[in-house]
């Protein structure tokens, strides 16, 4: 019951921060940290439920820390069914820590309408929390699509100078992508219904009977495709850099945070489980897809001027170590796009955090107009510094790790591809290195007198410099966590001896 | 005619009895408030004996003309409600434009009358009967009060077409009568299984096709659908684009099924082609309009398209139950929709010397202007763009997965594109909302029909979140209706 009360917390508390705004336009920051903190505080005995054994072979429910099950639409076989295991854990946390962030890094930002802003903030991170917790395909779609109309109106309402188009963008693109889904959905369980004989959109009840053959694979077209779009792959990606770019550094945060994890997630749990068959036809494609993804996201970012589009663009690389790591389908590259999720996650909301820091002090995105800034602001220096070099891959902090295993496993299934991937970590020390020494070295150029990062802005960044080294360091709490998952998973994509064998290094 | 079978008309003769008194009402004491009153007083009185009724006497046939079963109450129920909302919408609308204005609730519950009689037909002469009078106290409607020349042209020119598209269908009924023999839907059935010349049939039913098009503003017979909605009053507006196109497309429903009209392939394909363009173009033509009545207006031809697909889902073999489901669930859905979205022009547009407040410029930062209000539109808008928690989004889920079920994958994709459309304006609108307001001016809103939008925002998201209770209701008169 424990995420069940998570979710209300961020519902209840994003309404009670939009109510209190009258009073007083400071109290709806107050209630949303207080919140996330409390929900993160709710989360910590969950994880010491210790690794879960857990065997998810085609059908059952076991292994789950925690499972809610209650009829909705009976008529449809549609029900609330909610189940937390190591996965979901790990990103429902990630998801309450992001949100900590995000409220931080807006709390100066935003100064009109503060209850409604909050009120949005909450209610995307509890369609998020939705999102990974949700085991019946229809409520699933149903967070997937809530967690996306605040964000936006967040992009909307405070976003930068093109809101309009970039908001529409993204929300058009998204959308379009989830009709195709629910289609998919409606396909594969009236599919379902002919094989069993009943009408159900749990997972496991799908999970037992796969589709295959052609039907399959269009079923699974739609799937991939609405995740694609989110994630984003290679040829979906165009609405993130501009949604990005016009995005609040709060939205930001969690739009790289979070949202895009969400895509990689559905992949994990969903496209590739749910349709073993047309997944693995599809593998060596969405392989080379986010090989493209890589080397591309990063030509793409050296060639930006605006700093929030660079981090925009790297996002589309990293995202594409998610991809290749995913369809590799080896124990090893799954485990590398999870722990990839994770640090690329804490990365990216740090360094668009820096970014609106930035823009806050110099009202300007473009790098052209920074020079020197270590000099005035040295703690916001080294932290990005710090946060570059975790960004490019530097061993010992978390992303390192994620895109080391992903290229690990990802080799023994597809070479070729593989080498042609690891061309992003060379392309992605150079865009990152050069971004750092155009804004941070240098001379000093305008403004002296820059506030270097106070306090408020510590407390955000610190715990997120400390998770990435622990993340690079010691990844092994993580992996316990989250293998017994990707193991079952893994196991019920095995399940028939033709399929994805080939692929145990 | 037994005791039964004049308990089961009871609601047709509470609101006949209601439109009497209501019109000996305005004769003796000329009274908006009281008016409204006792029009609102008389929906509710319906609306018990429709629950009275389902609960006891269903199904049960009334004469020939006549039948009263769970699918004809819950329309009339559907129509009666939505007259009701738009009494209460009314009221302050037509308060502040001046006296004599009564006569409008006079002729909203005759036509609501009208829609009602096409819910419980079984035969072509009842069918005539309830469009003419639906389509009579309409032309009164749209033209009320005469506030300048778009109305006046509005009302003429839904005259003159409504006019048009009722002889075409006198016209196909007649060819039907021809071919069978009868004007009762039960008759036909029998008739069309013996085996009677196909030509005639065809050509009937296309013609009731074409005459039903123009009422339901499908494509290409939409030519008069913005300038109509844009010059009716809004009130007007709101009951044409939800009681008079549902109960149009009840009765139709009802007489293809007992017709059995799915085995005829060649109307099967020009309804393909008539849903196809009206999903496309309805979208497409909605795209620019800065006006959101012409916008709505437009957006309904497309919604409306929508519905013809679940139309045609039901051709699929064991498909049929599924498919009259999703049509009942998905007007439910349209009308509390489409019902709200004119309800906040409506409540907009409280200047007595101006016309509607339809223009978008008009709508700049409500959301910082009137908050509640926005909220309203907001979730009415979502609703229409099939947004999850809202009721929009089950009725397109319904005929999503009764078009899936059906294997009509071209209408699917026409489905997704028109949808991604539509969530364009739908967005921009919300947009414009909440832009900062550039001028000040305040807009007084209307408490009792603030009241009233509450209430339906209520029910909207209620069957949006909730919905199980009103699908059980819906799948049991589905399964007994085919």
């Amino acid at each position: 019951m424990m995420m069940v009360c998570v979710m209300l917390l961020l519902f209840f508390g994003g309404v009670l921060a939009w109510l209190t705004q009258a009073w007083h336009k400071d109290y709806p920051r107050w209630i949303s940290l207080a919140t996330c903190l409390i929900a993160g505080l709710l989360l910590i005995p969950l994880f010491s439920a210790g690794p879960q054994q857990q065997v998810m072979v085609a059908g059952t429910a076991t292994g789950w820390i925690e499972l809610v099950q209650a009829p909705w639409i009976p008529r449809f076989g549609i029900s609330i069914l909610l189940g937390l295991d190591g996965l979901s854990l790990l990103m429902v946390a990630l998801t309450i820590f992001l949100g900590f962030v995000a409220v931080l890094s807006s709390w100066n930002e935003i100064s009109a309408n503060t209850g409604f802003f909050q009120f949005n903030l909450m209610w995307t991170l509890a369609g998020v929390v939705g999102v990974f917790t949700s085991l019946d395909l229809f409520l699933f779609f149903v967070f997937w699509e809530v967690m996306l109309i605040p964000m936006y109106f967040l992009i909307a309402i405070w976003g930068h100078e093109r809101k309009s188009y970039a908001a529409m963008k993204f929300f058009l693109f998204t959308q379009v992508s989830s009709l195709l889904m629910i289609i998919s959905i409606i396909g594969l369980v009236l599919a379902n219904s002919i094989d069993s004989g009943i009408l159900s959109f749990s997972y496991f009840d799908l999970l037992a009977h796969p589709v295959g053959g052609q039907l399959g694979w269009y079923l699974m077209l739609g799937f991939f495709i609405a995740f694609m779009v989110k994630l984003p792959g290679f040829p979906f990606h165009s609405w993130l850099p501009d949604a990005h770019t016009q995005a609040p550094t709060a939205a930001s945060v969690l739009l790289a945070g979070i949202l895009l994890k969400t895509g990689a997630y559905g992949l994990i749990r969903f496209t590739v489980p749910l349709f073993p068959e047309a997944s693995l036809a599809l593998a060596d494609t969405a392989m080379l897809l986010g090989a493209i993804g890589i080397v591309y996201g990063a030509m793409m970012a050296f060639a930006q001027t605006d700093f929030k589009r660079l981090v925009a663009y790297s996002s589309v690389s990293h995202m594409g170590f998610v991809l290749l790591g995913v369809y590799a389908w080896t124990e090893l590259s799954i485990q590398g796009s999870v722990m990839q999720m994770v640090a690329h996650g804490i990365s990216t909301a740090a360094l668009f955090m820096i970014a609106g820091a930035l823009q806050q002090r110099l009202h300007t995105r473009d790098m052209r107009e920074m020079s020197g800034l270590w000099k005035t602001m040295p703690r916001m220096g080294a932290i990005a510094m710090f946060f570059i070099v975790a960004s490019l891959g530097m061993p010992g902090l978390g992303n390192f790790v994620g895109e080391f295993l992903i290229l690990m496993g990802a080799f023994t299934v597809h070479a070729g591809i593989t080498i042609f991937a690891t061309l992003g970590l060379i392309t992605g020390a150079i865009y990152a290195l050069i971004a750092m020494q155009q804004v941070f070295h240098g001379p000093i150029k305008g403004a002296r007198g820059l506030n270097d990062f106070n306090g408020r802005e510590l407390t955000a960044m610190v715990p997120m410099m400390m998770a990435l080294l622990c993340l690079g360091v010691y990844p092994q709490p993580i992996m316990d966590m989250v293998n017994p998952v990707l193991e079952s998973l893994h196991l019920v994509t095995t399940a028939e001896p033709s399929l994805w064998t080939g692929r145990t290094p | 005619m037994s005791n039964d079978a004049i308990f089961a008309l009871l609601p047709l003769i509470t609101l006949s009895t209601v439109i009497l008194a209501l019109m000996l009402l305005i004769a003796f004491r000329r009274n908006l408030a009281l008016t409204c009153g006792a029009a609102v007083s008389g929906c509710i009185l319906t609306l018990c004996s429709i629950f009275l009724v389902n609960n006891t006497g269903v199904p049960q046939q009334v004469t020939p003309l006549l039948v009263v079963d769970g699918y004809a109450l819950i329309f009339s129920a559907m129509i009666v409600m939505v007259t009701g909302f738009i009494c209460v919408l009314a009221y302050e609308y037509y308060k502040c434009r001046g006296e004599q204005q009564d006569e409008f609730y006079l002729l909203l519950l005759l036509s609501c009358l009208g829609g009602m009689t096409l819910a419980h037909s079984t035969h072509f002469a009842s069918l005539i009967l309830g469009l003419e009078l639906l389509g009579v106290a309409l032309y009164g409607l749209i033209a009320f009060p005469s506030r300048g020349r778009l109305s006046l042209e509005a009302g003429l020119k839904y005259l003159i077409l409504s006019g048009v598209s009722s002889a075409f269908i006198l016209f196909g009924v007649a060819l039907l009568y021809a071919s069978f023999g009868s004007l009762s839907f039960s008759a036909l059935s029998a008739a069309a299984s013996a085996g009677t010349n196909p030509l005639f049939v065809l050509v009937g039913t296309g013609l009731i096709f074409a005459g039903v098009s123009f009422k339901l503003s499908l494509v290409p017979f939409h030519m008069w659908t913005p300038d109509v909605y844009q010059g009716a009053p809004a009130p007007t507006t709101a009951f044409l684009t939800t009681a008079s196109k549902g109960s149009i497309f009840a009765v139709i429903l009802r007489f293809f099924i007992s017709l059995d009209g799915y085995q005829y392939t060649t109307i099967l394909e020009g309804l393909f082609w008539i849903a196809l363009a009206s999903i496309l173009f309805g979208n497409l033509l909605a795209l620019m309009q800065t006006n959101l009545k012409r916008l709505l207006a437009n957006s309904s031809i497309a919604h409306l398209g929508y519905l013809l697909v679940a139309f045609l889902a039901a051709s699929y073999v064991g498909g049929k139950a599924l498919a009259v489901e999703a049509v009942i669930f998905f007007l439910l859905a349209y009308f509390l929709t489409s019902l709200g979205v004119f309800g906040v022009i409506t409540l907009m547009s409280t200047d007595p010397d101006s016309p509607d407040n339809d223009e978008l410029p008009q709508y700049q930062g409500l959301f910082w202007r009137r908050p509640i209000m926005a909220m309203f539109f907001s979730a009415m808008l979502l609703s229409l763009a099939g947004i999850p928690l809202t009721a929009g989004f089950v009725g397109k889920f319904y005929i999503l997965t009764a078009a899936v079920q059906a294997e009509l994958w071209v209408l699917l994709g026409a489905v997704v594109i028109g949808s991604g459309i539509g969530l364009f304006y739908y967005l921009r609108i919300i947009f414009v909302m909440t832009e900062q307001p550039s001028a000040n001016d305040e807009i007084t809103m209307p408490v009792v029909g603030g009241w009233a939008m509450a209430t339906l925002t209520l029910i909207m998201l209620t069957l949006g979140i909730y919905p199980s209770p009103i699908i059980n209701w819906v799948s049991e008169i589905a399964r007994l209706m085919t």
